[in-house]
């Protein structure tokens, strides 16, 4: 195709994505090297006679308006919001460093400030549910495959209904079951005979309640790639293997697994990617007194009254940096996959 | 597949069996509980004092006679004007799917046509804008687009939606039109049809299949998005996702959460629809990705 042609043929796409995605990604590098400017404020004296002359302070609404239409973006502050206390807290974190005697102390210490508490549920929750998802996914692929044909279409569309269905929804159904008054939450209760037990109230539970989430959430993605792995399976090897005597055990440690290894990895690294940019489920769950993430700190500073774009900015830029981390290994396989093509 | 099944002992069978039952109770019973209990009142779906309460309705017998009752859905559709929140989920969802299947479409069959270096990095960057989480997008969108006085109306968010896309649909489309051989549309350029015409008249009867896959996954980003459409849209537009959050902040006094309830479920019975009619789509839209890269 020559270049002209192809040029016409991606414009629309290419300039949406130019448009609503690359200046986006520089609007939010620029907004988070500003703040707002300031209220322009004058001492005013009022005399009135026999009380004498106040001087007071006014916002200067003219001189305020014509600063902030000069400036729109506010003024230059390099990179004070992501050294401030709500992101990452530098002086508060020198302070516990010198001040602290223990590791145990910092650790603690430091991962009270709201920064550092969201990536310690982040990066847990990223963690601890791609493995879970994976051996899940993994035990569903297999059992379904072994089960009778005619009952496979019905399992697998029952078990599309936890990735399909909207995250938001997804996470308000489990959590009104979860919830204290709600069934699960109630059997919970009657099991450990403790009456108190709930979601509100204890951090444990509502970290465990959001990784199960995750993990019914993502599970059934697993589960169809391996699904179709398995649907290419090596007959001849298999084979092969029954007849040297190995256990079913012994074929699904080296040839099932091998065989399904590539899907493997693209599984862990998708969900890597998707886990680390959790938030809807705080949402649903009305988690955040709990747990917190880097999304929810955006989304939480965008809502609302006062629009803190600016925090918003630097939340988002410490989000793409740690989505290029996990993202770096998938770019590293796409480009051995184009050099072996060439 | 059932001889291999025959061969296995009866202990594994049985095993596979309860494990399929187990995980499909996990899959199901919430959607199950959830359909069922938005016809109570909140005491009985969310019963303090006797959870069998929820299967016999005894607080909504007490209440409306029948142990069923369509208070939450009239709450929630016509009191809270839940319509209003359908009729926009259902006009963006139209549009995003249209808008970003037509430039998709153009764009993935160049991609899968050329064969310069540059395709390769395009295809790169869309993987990249794939990766970043559109809340962080957000934040970018705020300013600007009330600079422009843009904020809160459908057309913006279709477009953003639109755009946010379109990493998806093209490596989507890209490996669907890879699999159609390039030799029809060269033989129609050989006969004297120009790159386009040769799209136009070869490519696009060929096509849809892929396209068909690709729309159902435009078509459920843009239903299922709460990012973009909770902090792009205002009041009066706001689609069902963000209705539904907005229910549960609001208006949280007693009945009303069965409002929420109600939407909830009337939100997932088109996905409900959609995975029963496409599952083999959505399956083999998943699987691509996979096999391909």
């Amino acid at each position: 195709m020559r270049h002209r042609t192809f040029f016409w043929f991606v414009f629309p796409t290419v300039s949406a994505m130019i448009l609503f995605i690359a200046f986006p990604i520089v609007s939010v590098l620029l907004q988070s090297v500003y703040a707002p400017h300031p209220a322009v404020l004058v001492e005013v004296e009022t005399c009135t006679p026999l009380v004498g002359c106040t001087i007071e302070t006014v916002m200067d609404q003219d001189a305020t308006k014509a600063l902030r239409n000069a400036e729109p973006l506010g003024r230059f502050v390099g990179f004070d919001i992501y050294f401030d206390r709500g992101h990452l807290a530098i002086s508060e974190v020198k302070e516990i460093f010198i001040n602290s005697n223990s590791l145990y102390e910092i650790f603690k210490k430091v991962s009270n400030l709201p920064f550092y508490r969201a990536m310690g549920f982040t990066l847990t929750f990223t963690f601890v549910v791609t493995p879970f998802v994976i051996i899940l996914g993994f035990l569903i692929a297999i059992t379904v495959n072994a089960i009778n044909s005619k009952l496979k279409g019905l399992v697998i569309f029952f078990s599309l209904l936890p990735f399909v269905v909207t995250q938001l929804i997804g996470a308000l159904v489990l959590f009104w079951m979860i919830d204290s008054r709600g069934i699960l939450g109630n059997a919970v209760q009657w099991i450990l005979s403790d009456p108190n037990l709930s979601l509100k109230a204890s951090t444990g539970v509502m970290w465990v309640s959001l990784i199960i989430y995750g993990i019914w959430h993502a599970a059934p993605f697993a589960f169809v790639i391996f699904y179709a792995g398995l649907q290419t399976l090596p007959q001849d090897q298999i084979e092969a293997a029954k007849i040297d005597g190995a256990s079913r055990y012994q074929q699904t440690r080296y040839i099932i697994i091998p065989h399904l290894f590539p899907l493997i990895t693209f599984v862990a690294l998708i969900q890597l990617m998707d886990n680390f940019r959790v938030f809807e489920p705080i949402v649903g769950f009305n988690a955040s007194a709990h747990a917190q993430s880097l999304s929810w700190f955006i989304f939480n500073d965008l809502g609302g009254e006062t629009r803190q774009l600016s925090s918003a900015a630097a939340s988002s830029v410490l989000t793409i940096i740690g989505v290029s981390i996990l993202l770096f290994p998938v770019l590293l396989r796409t480009w051995q996959d184009f050099r072996e093509k060439t | 597949m059932t001889t291999k099944l025959e061969k296995r002992p009866t202990s594994l069978k049985v095993l596979i069996y309860v494990f399929i039952v187990i995980w499909l109770i996990i899959a199901a019973f919430p959607f199950i509980w959830t359909v069922w209990g938005s016809f109570k009142v909140e005491l009985d779906f969310f019963s303090i004092s006797d959870w069998t309460y929820a299967l016999t309705g005894e607080r909504t017998k007490a209440e409306y006679g029948t142990p069923f009752t369509g208070r939450g859905y009239e709450g929630a559709w016509i009191e809270n004007y839940f319509w209003r929140n359908a009729l926009n989920t259902f006009i963006i969802c139209f549009f995003v799917v249209c808008t970003s299947l037509t430039i998709g479409t153009l764009g993935g069959y160049a991609l899968s046509r050329s064969s310069y270096q540059y395709t390769f990095w395009l295809l790169v960057i869309a993987l990249i804008f794939r990766a970043m989480p559109p809340i962080t997008l957000v934040a970018g969108y705020m300013l600007p687009f009330f600079e422009w006085n843009i904020w809160g109306i459908l057309p913006t968010t279709i477009i953003v939606l639109v755009a946010i896309n379109q990493p998806f649909t093209l490596w989507m489309l890209h490996s669907f039109f890879q699999n159609i051989p390039k030799e029809l549309d060269e033989s129609a350029k050989v006969d004297g049809c120009t790159q386009f015409e040769a799209f136009r008249f070869v490519i696009i009867p060929a096509m849809w299949p892929g396209v068909i896959t690709t729309g159902l996954f435009s078509f459920l980003l843009a239903y299922n998005d709460f990012a973009v459409t909770s902090m792009l849209l205002s009041e009066n537009n706001r689609t069902m996702v963000p209705a539904i959050e907005a229910f549960l902040g609001t208006t949280y006094t007693e009945g009303n959460i069965m409002f929420a309830v109600a939407a909830v479920v009337s939100t997932t019975i088109p996905l409900f629809l959609l995975v029963m009619f496409f599952q083999k789509q959505i399956v083999s839209g998943l699987t691509a990705g996979a096999v391909k890269g």
